[in-house]
């Protein structure tokens, strides 16, 4: 399941939810999961807000084809994606991936896979607002890459 | 039945995001389909006037694609920078 949410969320709410609701008691063995939060720390300045963009549509399917991806790979009961998009601030939850699994290879496994092609692929964009420092004015600028977590 | 020849009056819908959208001042706009046969045609009629800067991604129908992917009438192309989520 994807979700791409404009407001902010609780992760450990949203795992908890969505394992009551895939009816799925006493089949897994393992749920792994990864939870990204913004840090107002980047490249050595200070971050006040994040604004996150992406592409409407396009996100959505491509996140369910990373699920579909990660579904052929290893042996998953069931997989959750969420994603903020909007204005974030620093300690918000960005992103979360969790897997089911009946045992943990599988759940650890597909849970990074799951995140790191998210990471690399999926169409979101990060334009973070900086803190000013000192004679500096306060400045916007777009984060300009993602780097392998591998 | 016949079809309706729409191949004159045809548009591809090109959009753009983050800092693309940014450096062309729009997110959106539809381009005359004649003359366009790849990604690529459409890249430079959209960019010709800009100093377009390092890397630049692209998507037909919202799908990944690439510099030499044939485009039609009536698809939608993206064009965008590395993606930075998550």
């Amino acid at each position: 399941m994807v979700t791409i949410l404009e407001t902010a969320f609780n992760p450990w709410q949203a795992i908890q939810q969505h394992q009551e609701n895939m009816q799925r008691d006493g089949e897994y063995g393992a749920c792994a999961s990864f939870i990204g939060t913004m840090r107002d720390m980047n490249e050595g300045d200070q971050v006040s807000t994040m604004e996150l963009e992406h592409y409407p549509g396009m996100t959505e399917k491509h996140l369910e084809k990373i699920i579909d991806s990660a579904d052929q790979q290893w042996q998953l009961l069931d997989s959750l994606v969420v994603h903020r998009v909007g204005k974030l601030f620093p300690n918000d939850p960005i992103v979360l991936v969790a897997v089911w699994s009946a045992h943990r290879k599988d759940a650890f496994e597909a849970c990074r896979f799951i995140m790191e092609d998210l990471k690399s692929k999926a169409p979101f964009w990060k334009k973070e607002a900086l803190i000013s420092n000192n004679d500096q004015p306060q400045k916007n600028r777009w984060v300009s890459k993602n780097t392998s977590g591998y | 039945m016949p079809q309706p020849n729409n191949e004159n009056n045809m548009s591809i819908k090109v959009l753009y995001f983050a800092s693309l959208k940014e450096l062309f001042g729009c997110s959106e706009q539809q381009i005359n389909s004649d003359n366009v046969r790849t990604v690529s045609d459409v890249w430079q009629e959209v960019s010709a006037a800009y100093d377009v800067p390092q890397q630049v991604l692209n998507s037909v129908n919202q799908e990944y694609a690439e510099l030499d992917t044939v485009v039609k009438a009536g698809d939608e192309v993206a064009f965008f920078p590395p993606v930075t989520g998550g």
